[in-house]
């Protein structure tokens, strides 16, 4: 075992001529893109608690607990609840409560969840409140805008480094293949209406920095092979180092999956959705990284990388 | 013992930074190998206080502290009112207007605040005194210049307060507020408390082991500014100089007289005591405090006066005879614990201005003991998985990735632990993502000498060529991921931030522990075997 590799995802004298499908590649990629920005519209991000203020509260009580009881004595308490839902165990429930009227006014929101608190604890004994946050309107959009621009900041400076590193056809097709990668993994958060909060700002980030890396890879390739073969087509030259680097595009995207797959099944609450959204990343950047960003950079950098091709 | 440790570990870094700048060739010397295998073994010495119980001297002793959502508590977003603030400023500038108007025998039609411009209004009663306006309000102003700008429109003056000066007092009351914050919350006895200036005019608080912050916001949503006044003798209407004032338990209100005649800030101590079977606050004045208190009894005997608190009468008993202990009791409706917080607040002190709660949130702690569970069990099983994968498709230099993957994450860990950072779930994320991305930088050399390999180099040369090859584009790859996250660390809070921080680090450890450990590993089993062939 130790002499020898197991195990190998492609043989190395394999070519396999992915620039062929670059043509349907990118119309696949654009169009799912496009619907992925029409869901984003349309029914639009699930917004969690830090973006959208308001209350939750997740109960864990001694025995089952029914949503619709809990819902009655919410009622009872005067308060109205957006939803009332088990999750994990039925013995656990969670409450979300919509910023209230005239949100802006904080202290509405910080009683909110002091009153939710009491009325519970009073109708349910031996309840335990698990969690109990309350974000304010003014909070909730200031981290909003924060999230947003942690990424805008992210795309430019990545942007600036493979510019730097590379060349600017490096960059511009790295960038669009990450503004394609992001905007499907909007669509996946609208179609799973996993709540998008911080934690998700993060994990498209996290996307965002392992999806470049594959890609920084790729294109270093790349550069080496412009300098090895002077007389090779862009296109074959492209090919040739997509298939290069394949074993360890692969590779690498199997160990990040490996490593976040266990925080998709056993992460709990806070993290199931962050590491399902990581999940889905890995596969969309390792896919581009092979099938968009290399088409991208034959279609924009023909003339300037291979000028005798014209 | 704890100093050299220290000192090792400094030089040690150092070493190691100029190796990954410029790696050696395929030679390690006996002191580098020493040195490489004494970064680790430092690294778990720093790691082991977090699994012992009691320190031990002669280790260095720092923890890694477990964030809110795995030990349970809560944290609060505290928001300083700078409104509050402003117009307070500009009702005591006011006040110095008129009196220093009135010193230099300068008449006035009308003084106006404007709180939305943050500016006072004076228009001088006659045009022929305006330059006499003028030179008192310059003269008033030239005391404390850079606070007030003076200017003339269509007749009338101007007082503004400057952009700069308004922050200025923010930042002064917010750190005022964390002194007066921390008494009062130390005053409950709550267990490591940690606050802390958050940006321009917040302040963060953070409580471990409080999942019901219910009391604490309470104390903290209270100004607890106490002062003593003489009741207006028309009880019933407010006029110049007189206000009307609620009563705290909400039955009617009164009209005080603005002048205060004795401020909370003189007050010395304050202590919750029982009086009539009753509870009550009693009050110790300070030396200035006692003398205010004697005057203003002595020459108003059988008058009522007014203990008001944060705007709210809280009693107004008659004064029987003049005081001049310096001592003082308020009575009220007081439970034992309501007497106790107020006798609390007033020892506290006084805030500068509100504070509001503006974000809560708070974990119970069996929730968090769970939370640690998923995150040892996620690491644990995410690991095993990793080390399998690298073990299945790269053979012996899958193995030694792996060894070097270990002291990755012990590499973590004593990071953490040397700055006594913050772990939370997210955090755990990190590191758990990190050792998913770290084997990359093995997968890049691997699959670099494999390639040089097959292009017919000998083992030598190909571990040479692979090394070299590699090392650009483990850089490159690793700053992207770098840049990515530090933007998410300056843009984040709470949470997310820790998620940043703990991928920044290992970022950092995974440079050395793939370019250094893994690659001395596998060139000391060549030298050593000299084998035909790679396992490659």
């Amino acid at each position: 075992m130790f002499s020898h590799p197991l195990l190998r995802f492609v043989r190395d004298d394999r070519q396999i001529h992915f620039m062929r499908g670059r043509h349907a590649g990118l119309i696949i990629s654009a169009l799912l893109s496009i619907a992925s920005l029409l869901l984003f519209f349309k029914p639009g991000l699930n917004l969690g608690l830090d973006f959208r203020g308001g209350v939750i509260v997740e109960t864990h009580s001694p025995s089952a607990e029914d949503p619709a009881h809990m819902r009655a004595i919410l009622k009872a308490g005067q308060v109205n609840a957006a939803s009332v839902q088990t999750f994990g165990s039925p013995q656990d429930i969670r409450i979300a409560i919509n910023l209230p009227r005239g949100g802006e006014d904080e202290h509405v929101t910080q009683k909110l969840v002091d009153h939710v608190r009491s009325v519970i604890t009073q109708a349910i004994p031996g309840v335990q409140i698990q969690r109990a946050d309350a974000v304010g309107g003014s909070v909730s959009s200031e981290l909003f805008r924060d999230g947003i621009l942690a990424l805008l900041f992210s795309l430019g400076m990545i942007l600036v480094y493979i510019w730097f590193r590379f060349e600017r056809e490096f960059a511009l097709s790295a960038v669009i293949t990450l503004i394609l990668d992001l905007t499907k993994t909007i669509g996946f958060l609208v179609i799973t209406r996993f709540e998008f909060d911080l934690v998700m700002v993060a994990a498209l980030l996290t996307i965002l920095g392992y999806s470049t890396n594959d890609k920084v890879v790729v294109y270093d390739r790349i550069r080496e092979n412009l300098r090895k073969y002077r007389t090779m087509p862009l296109r074959d030259l492209l090919d040739l180092s997509i298939n290069e680097t394949l074993n360890r595009t692969l590779g690498t995207s199997m160990t990040v999956f490996l490593a976040a797959l266990p925080l998709a099944l056993f992460g709990g609450s806070t993290l199931t959705g962050f590491a399902t959204v990581m999940l889905f990343g890995i596969v969309v950047g390792t896919s581009s990284s092979i099938f968009i960003a290399a088409p991208l950079l034959l279609l924009m950098g023909r003339k300037r990388l291979r000028p005798a091709e014209q | 013992m704890v100093c050299t440790i220290y000192g090792m570990a400094f030089g040690l870094f150092i070493i190691n930074v100029f190796e990954v700048l410029e790696p050696p060739m395929l030679y390690y010397s006996r002191l580098r190998m020493l040195g490489v295998a004494g970064v680790c073994l430092i690294a778990a010495l720093l790691c082991l206080p977090n699994f012992m119980k009691s320190p031990l001297p002669s280790l260095p002793w720092h923890q890694v502290h477990l964030g809110l959502d795995l030990r349970g508590g809560s944290y609060l977003l505290l928001q300083l009112d700078t409104q509050t603030l402003q117009h307070d400023r500009l009702q005591s500038l006011e006040g110095q207007v008129r009196q220093s108007l009135l010193d230099s025998h300068v008449g006035y039609r009308d003084i106006r605040r404007d709180d939305a411009q943050a500016s006072l209004i004076v228009t001088p009663r006659a045009a022929m005194e305006h330059d006499a306006d003028r030179n008192a309000l310059e003269a008033l102003i030239s005391a404390t210049p850079r606070e007030v700008t003076l200017e003339e429109q269509a007749g009338s003056f101007i007082l503004r307060l400057t952009k700069e000066s308004i922050r200025n007092r923010a930042r002064e009351a917010v750190t005022r507020s964390i002194e007066i914050v921390r008494r009062r919350i130390d005053s409950t006895g709550a267990i490591d408390p940690s606050i802390a200036r958050e940006g321009e005019d917040r302040i963060v608080l953070e409580l471990p082991g409080i999942s019901d912050p219910q009391r604490i916001k309470a104390l903290l949503g209270t100004t607890a500014r106490m002062t003593f006044h003489l009741l207006s003798p028309d009880l019933t209407h407010a006029g110049p100089g007189t206000t009307l004032l609620p009563l705290a338990d909400g039955h009617g209100q009164l009209a005080v007289e603005d002048k205060i005649d004795v401020d909370g800030a003189n007050l010395a101590d304050a202590a919750a005591t029982m009086s009539d079977n009753q509870w009550v606050v009693s009050l110790k004045f300070d030396n200035k405090g006692a003398e205010d208190f004697a005057r203003i009894t002595t020459a108003n005997v059988g008058k009522p006066f007014a203990i008001v608190l944060d705007g709210r009468i809280l009693t107004s008993p008659v004064i029987n005879g003049p005081i001049t202990a310096g001592q003082g009791i308020i009575t009220g409706s007081f439970s034992a614990r309501s007497a106790s917080d107020l006798a609390l607040l007033l020892r506290a002190g006084a805030l500068p201005a509100p504070l509001t709660v503006v974000e809560q949130r708070s974990i119970g702690p069996s929730l968090g003991a769970a939370s640690i569970h998923a995150g040892i069990i996620s690491l644990a099983v995410g690991f095993v998985l990793v080390v399998l994968f690298m073990l299945l498709f790269y053979a012996r230099f899958g193995f030694y990735a792996d060894i070097a993957l270990f002291a990755n994450l012990v590499l973590i860990l004593a990071v953490l632990s040397l700055f006594e950072a913050t772990l939370t779930l997210p955090g755990m994320a990190g590191i758990l993502l990190t050792l998913g991305m770290a084997v990359d930088a093995n997968i890049l050399i691997n699959e670099r000498i494999r390639e040089e390999v097959r292009l017919g180099r000998k083992p030598l040369q190909a571990l040479q060529v692979g090394f070299q090859r590699a090392t650009g584009t483990i850089i490159d790859s690793n700053a992207t991921a770098f840049l990515a996250h530090v933007m998410l660390f300056v843009f984040g809070t709470g949470a997310v931030r820790n998620f940043a921080l703990t991928i920044t680090i290992g970022i950092a450890t995974t440079l050395f522990t793939t370019l250094i450990v893994s690659r001395m590993l596998i060139i000391r089993w060549y030298a050593h075997k000299r084998p035909q062939e790679l396992p490659v």
